[in-house]
Formats: C-alpha cells, structure tokens, sequence
C-alpha cells in the first residue's frame, strides 16, 4: 500500500489491518510524520512534535505483535494531545508564555490509558492560551489554519487538535472541551468530536480553566473511531474527585438500532446563527427523514437557552480567575528576571507579562463577577439560571432520546476577523455551551457543506448515553457523508 | 438588550485597578483604558440574565450528585529532582522566592 494512502483507511481498520499485521505501526507513525512535515508549514497544529520516541514505541509496539502478545485497542495509531494535557518529560505550554518552559513531570490519566492500549502519542498541539478561546488564533505561538481552507481559523480552542486529524497528521487527537473547544473546531475542521459527560473521562493531569464545566474529548474522521477513543479514555479514576463510575464499560455500537425521537429546540436555529449553517442542517434532518431511518424529528422550545452565554461566560470566567491564581512564577513557570523586587510587584509583573490579552481579560471579569457587592448579582444568579437550564433539558430528555443544534451559529471565518472583538467571539458558543452546563456528553459530526466550508450538526445526550450519540452520529456520516477531497489539506 | 443597557457604565477606570490589583494583573495605563471599554461591553451583555426570575432556585454549582470524596492519606513515590527543574529561580534543592519584606 502506498505509504501516504493508507492514512486515509478509516482508522479503525488500519488498527485491524496493524493487529493483522497486514501493515505495521511503524510504517503508519512513519507515514504520519512525512505528512506533517509536508503539510505543518501551511497548518502549524502542533507546537511540540514527539518524532523519534513515537517511532521508538511503534518499533516495540510492532515487536510485540510479532511476538503474539496482546496488542491494545490503539493498535500502534499515532494520537495528538491538546497542549494543555500532560505528556511525561514534555513541556505543557497551554500556549502561554506563562508555562512556555513547564516540563510536566507526569503523565495525565487519559495520557496513561492511551498508553496502555498501545496508542502512540506523536505530539502536542496547539491551542487558545488556557483553553480560552474560539478560534486557536489566542495562542502564543500563533495561529493554527484550518485544513479545509487555510484562510480560515480551525475554530477552538482544541484547534491544533481537530486540524492535526483533519490534516491526517495524527489518527485521533484528544482534546478539552469547557464550552465547545472539541465540537467547535470539530465542526469547522470536518471531522468527529465529542464533549464526553461530566465526570466520564478524568481530568488529573488536564489543566484546569474551570472545572466544573470542562471534560477531556476525543477527535477522530469517523464517528466508529472517536467511539474507540471514547472507550479508552473514559472510566473511573480515583484522582479526579469528580470522576464517576457510570460510563459503561463496554461501549457496545449495536448494528440494529432502536427508532430514536429528536427534539429540535428552535432556539438553537434563531438569533445570530447564519443562514447558511441553519438551512445546511435543516436539510440534513430532511435527508435523514426521507431515508427512512430509525429517527424522527420534532421541533421544541427551550426558552432558558437565551441565557446560557452570558450563565456560562459568568461562571466559567469565576472559576478561571481562581485557578488561574496558582500561576505565581515561583515553582513554575513565568518569572521576572529582576530579583530586586517585593513579592507582591513580582506576582503582579510575572502574570502581566506571563498571560496574553484574553487570559487577563477573563481573569478580570471572573474577579469582578466573585468580588464583595456584585457576587450575587452575576455569579449567584448565573449558578441559579444553571438550574433553571438543566430542569428544562431534564423535561425535554423525558420526551426525547436526542437533541439536535448546529454544532456552531456561523461557518468557519478568515484568521484576524474576529480577533479585535472578543464579545463576537463569545457569541460563537451559543450552540455549544448548554452541554457544558447541564454536563451532558455531545457529539459533533459533519453533515454537510455551505459556500463550501463545512457544517457540523451537534447531537445532545441525556448523561451517560454516548452510545446514543455514536448510533445517531454513524447513521449521519453514513447517510450524509461529506466529501473530504473538498478540502486543502484533508485528504492524501 | 437596549441601547442604553449598552452604553452603561458598569465598571469606572479606577475599580478596574483595583481589580487588576486584587487579580494581580500588572498593566499598563494603555491596557486599562482599553480594558475598561472591554469590560463595560462585555457586562452589558452578561446584564441580560438579569430578565430572569430566580427567585426560590437553587444555584447549581456542580451537575453531579458526588459529595465529599475522601482517600486514605497515603504517601506515594514522587519525583521531587523533576519538579525543582520547573523552578524558575533556586538554589541547591530550594526554590527561590521574592522577598516578603
């Protein structure tokens, strides 16, 4: 097989193809590593790659096959980590100069478990400073381009990830997801991602922006694929306080489905989503009903969804100005070179310099929104409209075993057109921060294209039900499948 | 959201340092006037929570029914050579820090 043409089998069959030893891990690392210095210059997904210890682990990874032993369910396949996951003797940059030089002296669970089933970690990718951010262009090592058209931003935060698979510089990549970052650059970049549930995957050795709304998420081209990332990653982990023992533990794709109801909130198809992107998945849910699937669809109100945003962009700034307050420059990372200085002018000049523009904007309001006279007012009242937000979701879960958005209001936009607005840029997550408040697992597949950029649809879950996600999710990409040779960079 | 919700002052120049002083946030006079323009929009916007009646809800900090998780407190192997690398400033096996007075 020609060595670029085998990173476009599915990977869930060059990981079948690997343990039949039809091909071997070393020549898929290999083939991936040709590809990404082909293809980095334009993209730029990565900020760190892990070249000759990946090739050394595909090497013992293929030994070991030939050997008859027990090869893991990632097969040898290359996987991207977000750089602000830790990667064992790697920097975490977080892509802040704030940690630029942060050599993470352990790995995180997720990083753990890829490893025990035999995934190879090829690189760390980029990202918005901290997670913060819709686009990837916050990083402080610059932009990522998306693959399908490098004009465009690869949507974010998590947009080194979703470009490194789109751009088949890495079989599957794991992202965070705080309030879209693996849904949104899923979208804009073509390909699978999900926000798993809250407390599904742990989060020890993830950096935390604001915990309670985040979760590690995976990235792959198909929705059969992410589904065995999923498995890998999610489960109990005594270490994250948060993690729950409910995922299931075999993540079982039943091949005849039950017929699922999908609720359509109207909401998610109003006020600031484009025309485009709206009427692209109208028209897939047509197509999905005149195939004569097991899904129906009805239109329903969920009118608490107007105040998800500003809910979402209170809290999740809260808990980034408290978390973001351990950055000291003392133990790790940014320091001020002048040493004549009083601690406190050192804190305040380290994280001044150390934190870029948006960072510094969102631990400010966070401060502002907790602080004495104005905490109940934003913070309180943010928490209780939560509330209000989950029992609505709760109400439509008891009708429907899905909900169905577009994945992000707008196509994917030209690099810089956003950067000097940040309001614009929140309005960006409209359609994705829900699932992060009410903490349900979220699936982005692509379903279609407008002016020739991509279109995802977003599935929403009750708790726990990824398996719901991926048999709705295969049935898209199936009925609907979305010709990757359309793209720059998407294809060999 | 009306227009004059938006052209509210919600935040003036000098709570802005103060809350760069409590965030520890060293900026430069630039930055706060721009900040301050940044900041009363973006507030603005959040105000619109403010058309919801929340009266009688309760807040809902975290979306999972675990409380108070517990270990054993047991110690395990650690790596103390590898963390004193990250250290910006040290000496011998200390971290450096400012001075306190």
């Amino acid at each position: 097989m020609a060595k670029q043409r085998i990173l476009e089998l599915p990977v869930w069959e060059a990981a079948d193809k690997i343990r039949g030893q039809e091909i071997t891990s070393e020549e898929y690392v290999a083939a991936t590593l040709k590809r990404i210095r082909e293809v980095e210059p334009d993209v730029h997904a990565y900020i760190t790659l892990i070249e000759e210890p990946a090739l050394t682990q595909a090497q013992a990874i293929d030994k070991k096959i030939r050997r008859g032993g027990d090869l893991g369910r990632l097969a040898g396949l290359p996987v991207a980590i977000k750089d602000n996951i830790c990667v064992r003797g790697f920097t975490t940059t977080c892509a802040s100069k704030m940690l630029e030089n942060f050599v993470t002296p352990y790995d995180a669970t997720v990083v753990e478990r890829i490893l025990g089933e035999d995934g190879v970690i090829i690189g760390k990718t980029n990202l918005d400073e901290f997670a913060m951010g819709t686009s990837t262009e916050y990083s402080y090592f610059g932009p990522t381009k998306n693959p399908w058209d490098t004009s465009k931003v690869p949507g974010g935060s998590s947009g080194g990830s979703a470009a490194a698979v789109s751009a088949l510089e890495a079989a599957f990549a794991l992202g965070s997801d705080t309030g879209g970052s693996v849904r949104s650059p899923a979208s804009f970049c073509c390909i699978v991602g999900l926000k798993p549930t809250y407390g599904a995957v742990s989060r020890y050795g993830l950096v935390s922006y604001a915990n309670s709304l985040e979760q590690i998420g995976p990235f792959a081209r198909d929705v059969r694929s992410c589904a065995l990332l999923t498995s890998v990653i999610a489960g109990y982990d005594a270490r994250d306080s948060t993690s729950s023992d409910k995922f299931p533990a075999d993540l079982v794709l039943k091949r005849s489905l039950p017929k699922l109801t999908i609720g359509v909130p109207r909401e998610f198809f109003e006020e600031g989503v484009q025309e485009g992107v709206s009427k692209t998945v109208r028209d897939a849910i047509s197509r999905l009903e005149k195939a004569g699937v097991k899904l129906s669809f009805e239109e329903i109100s969920l009118p608490m969804l107007k105040y998800a945003l500003p809910a979402y962009y209170i809290i999740a700034m809260s808990e980034a100005s408290s978390n973001l307050a351990r950055y000291d420059g003392i133990r790790y990372g940014y320091r001020v070179p002048d040493r004549t200085l009083d601690w406190g002018t050192v804190f305040s000049k380290d994280r001044g310099v150390g934190f870029g523009a948006e960072v510094r904007r969102r631990i400010m309001l966070g401060t502002y929104a907790l602080s004495a006279g104005y905490f109940d007012q934003y913070y309180l009242k943010a928490q209780k409209i939560r509330t209000l937000l989950r029992r609505e979701f709760d109400g439509a879960f008891k009708r429907f075993d899905l909900l169905l958005a577009p994945s992000m209001p707008i196509l994917p936009f030209g690099l810089g057109e956003k950067m000097e607005d940040p309001l614009q840029l929140y309005m960006c997550d409209i359609e994705t921060v829900p699932a992060n408040l009410t903490g349900i697992p979220s699936l982005s597949v692509p379903c279609g294209v407008s002016e020739g950029l991509p279109v995802g649809m977003q599935l929403m879950a009750p708790p726990f039900r990824e398996d719901l996600l991926f048999q709705a999710g295969r049935l898209v990409e199936d009925l609907l499948p979305v010709d990757r040779s359309a793209g720059e960079f998407t294809h060999a | 959201m009306t227009k004059k919700q938006r052209q509210e002052q919600f935040i003036s120049e000098k709570e802005v340092e103060h809350l760069a002083e409590l965030a520890k946030l060293e900026l430069s006079k630039k930055e706060f006037t721009k900040l301050r323009g940044e900041l009363n929009e973006i507030l603005g916007y959040f105000r619109l929570i403010d058309e919801v009646d929340t009266e009688n809800v309760s807040p809902t900090y975290h979306v999972q029914d675990i409380v108070n998780v517990l270990r054993d407190d047991t110690p395990t192997p650690q790596q103390p050579d590898m963390l004193l690398e990250d250290a910006p400033q040290k000496k011998d096996r200390f971290i450096k820090a400012p001075k306190m007075i």
